[in-house]
């Protein structure tokens, strides 16, 4: 079967789950068209940044059980290198290639150098060395203003295909017109689904299954013959790639790169909790958790306003329901689900349908 | 003809010497059990071997290969297969990939010893045939798709010897196989053990307190105390020699003779 194979034999084994799934992606393969507002598309865009950029962080974390919050500085590099390069040269393909290429070049050679010399020591300094080389890159990437535009950031123009103003049809389709914008969303759209498909059939290989092998017991994986850091040291170097690609896609849809957009440990701490609430050691779990964490950031204030004003009778619950306090209540979710889903959204799901 | 020997193998943490200078061979097709006192540095002896821990002095051979300066999965890709004495498996995964994986690290294929990236794991049929094959040694196979955490102990110990036959080593090397196992369990791992020399060119080491286990199956056994070697030789007069009635057995005769159904 195709499927199958597409899916890497890995296939989601709970109806409840392949419901989930297909509607995310008809939702996001969709947007354009369900949701043509401005907004409503970003949120969908964003959702399938983080798609990617969470998922390569469970390859990490999930599969290999490295601890690493160097994530979001491949992240970073990623839109940094689109950033400088289509803001210094002119906005043509060839730029725009340029600045893929030597961010992927670049986070490939970080992330060997951190492989190699640290993946040795254990997962707790290697936690701490991570978070300083982190910090010092960030600090970095302010302080460089002549080339990263320091804390302002940078504004840069893409080809003109990818501009919004560039209309495709005169005509609009569906209410929707097809302009560069709706281009770059479906660019976007695919990218994501090739790079989950990718890390599915990395995580299903004889490779991805040492790295299990490792994540369970690293002193038995290297007694039975499998050098460790070797592996370990491949699993982050495809991880900090796929991170880099994240980067690359959320600069190519806002045109506009900061040390806040897409380095702050903020974002880190984002992509460790979409992790845990979507289930580790399962591509399915970052792909549910990424779209259900930015549909409750985007749109948790929004329902909160509605829960506020329709207590507006009780004070207390009215302000305790005001869109101010939505990363309260985004904090109380969290909590609630590592308490009742402590395999993650898809461990329980699969869980679930084993036996029924 | 020697297949392993140990030269001079010695180790030292600060000013104690856990292993002092033990020289010894084992030729193919022979089972040495590894006797002595607790702390007599039995296990430690293993660690030099399989390389968990590096000597301060002497050499490792096998095949007339220097396996000192080797880490412990070179050492166990050059033919060296160690089973621990805590169980010591990847509890989270079902039984077949547990000795999937073994299978894998052991033999050259497309899969490249697990570097392949690109290819389907479940594709590689040769793998899963031959961990089917082994499984079936060990009468596991009705617990293929169960997943580790969930065995029974005894099951867990026969998977520990699934994985070291995958390995498709040389030498084997046993640290207490029989560990914790209820008394209707250990003969069928001593089957294995069997099982592995049979073809007479592998070589079984075996690190076992039972007396009754060790006079069973091994023919050979050699006395490690203080880190030393103080007896060398067949079982019966190993067994009956002074030296082993001080040194080892006397040391706490209760326990050390105590094996099943003794």
């Amino acid at each position: 079967m195709t499927l199958n194979r597409l899916l890497s034999n890995d296939l989601p084994r709970s109806k409840l789950l392949t419901a989930v799934l297909l509607t995310l992606f008809l939702l996001l393969a969709l947007a354009p068209f369900i949701a043509p507002g401005v907004n409503a598309l970003s949120v969908a865009a964003k959702a399938l940044i983080f798609i990617v950029l969470v998922a390569s962080f469970d390859l990490l974390l999930g599969y290999t059980g490295i601890v690493s919050f160097a994530h979001t500085m491949f992240f970073g590099i990623g839109a940094y290198g689109v950033a400088i390069a289509c803001s210094r040269w002119d906005a043509t393909w060839l730029s725009l290639g340029l600045g893929i290429v030597t961010a992927l070049i670049l986070s490939l050679l970080l992330a060997l150098a951190i492989g190699l010399f640290s993946l040795r020591v254990r997962a707790i300094f290697f936690a701490m060395i991570t978070l300083a080389i982190a910090s010092a890159f960030q600090t970095l990437a302010s302080q460089l203003s002549e080339i990263t535009g320091g804390e302002d950031g940078l504004n840069f123009r893409l080809p003109d295909m990818l501009a919004s103003g560039y209309m495709y049809l005169e005509q609009p389709i569906f209410g929707v017109s097809i302009s560069g914008r709706f281009l770059t969303y479906y660019i976007l759209f695919f990218a994501a689904l090739a790079m989950v498909l990718a890390l599915l059939r990395i995580v299903n290989s004889p490779f991805g299954r040492v790295l299990q092998a490792i994540r369970e017991n690293e002193f038995r994986a290297e007694a039975i013959g499998y050098r460790v850091v070797v592996y370990r040291t491949i699993s982050s170097v495809l991880s900090a790639l796929f991170a880099t690609m994240a980067g690359v896609m959320l600069a190519l849809w806002l045109r506009y790169n900061g040390p806040d957009t897409s380095l702050s440990f903020e974002i880190m701490l984002d992509v460790l909790l979409i992790v845990v609430i979507g289930g580790m050691g399962t591509i399915y779990g970052s792909v549910i958790g990424a779209v259900l964490f930015v549909i409750a950031q985007s749109y948790l204030q929004d329902l909160l306003k509605l829960g506020s004003d329709a207590a507006s009778g009780l004070p207390w619950l009215a302000a305790l329901l005001s869109p101010d306090r939505w990363l309260l209540w985004l904090g109380v979710l969290f909590v609630l689900s590592v308490y009742y889903f402590p395999t993650g959204i898809v461990g329980r799901l699969r869980n679930r349908a084993a036996k029924l | 003809m020697a297949l392993l020997s140990t030269t001079g193998l010695t180790i030292r943490f600060g000013g104690h010497v856990a292993v002092n200078a033990v020289t010894c061979q084992f030729a193919p097709g022979t089972l040495t059990a590894i006797v002595g006192p607790n702390g007599a540095g039995k296990t430690t002896y293993f660690n030099l071997i399989s390389g968990q821990l590096q000597a301060s002095s002497g050499s490792v051979t096998l095949d007339d290969v220097d396996l000192s300066n080797l880490s412990a999965s070179a050492r166990t890709r050059a033919g060296l297969g160690r089973a621990f004495q805590l169980t010591n498996l990847f509890p989270n995964l079902t039984v077949l990939e547990n000795v999937r994986l073994a299978v894998q690290a052991s033999r050259d294929g497309t899969h490249r010893r697990g570097l392949n990236l690109w290819s389907i794991w479940s594709d590689h049929r040769e793998l899963t045939d031959r961990a089917r094959e082994i499984l079936n040694d060990v009468a596991m196979q009705d617990r293929a798709d169960s997943v580790v955490a969930n065995l029974p102990h005894g099951d867990q110990r026969k998977l520990e010897v699934a994985m070291l036959m995958a390995l498709e080593a040389s030498v084997y090397m046993f640290d207490e196989p029989t560990a914790g196992m209820s008394a209707d369990e250990v003969p069928k791992v001593l089957d294995l053990i069997r099982k592995l020399r049979k073809d007479k060119r592998n070589t079984v080491l075996l690190v076992e307190h039972k007396m009754d286990v060790v006079r069973e199956l091994a023919d050979r056994i050699i006395v490690l105390h203080n880190g030393s070697l103080v007896a060398d030789g067949d079982p019966a007069t190993v067994i009956a020699s002074p030296i082993v009635q001080e040194a080892y057995l006397g040391m706490a005769p209760g326990v050390q003779t105590n094996g099943v159904g003794a």
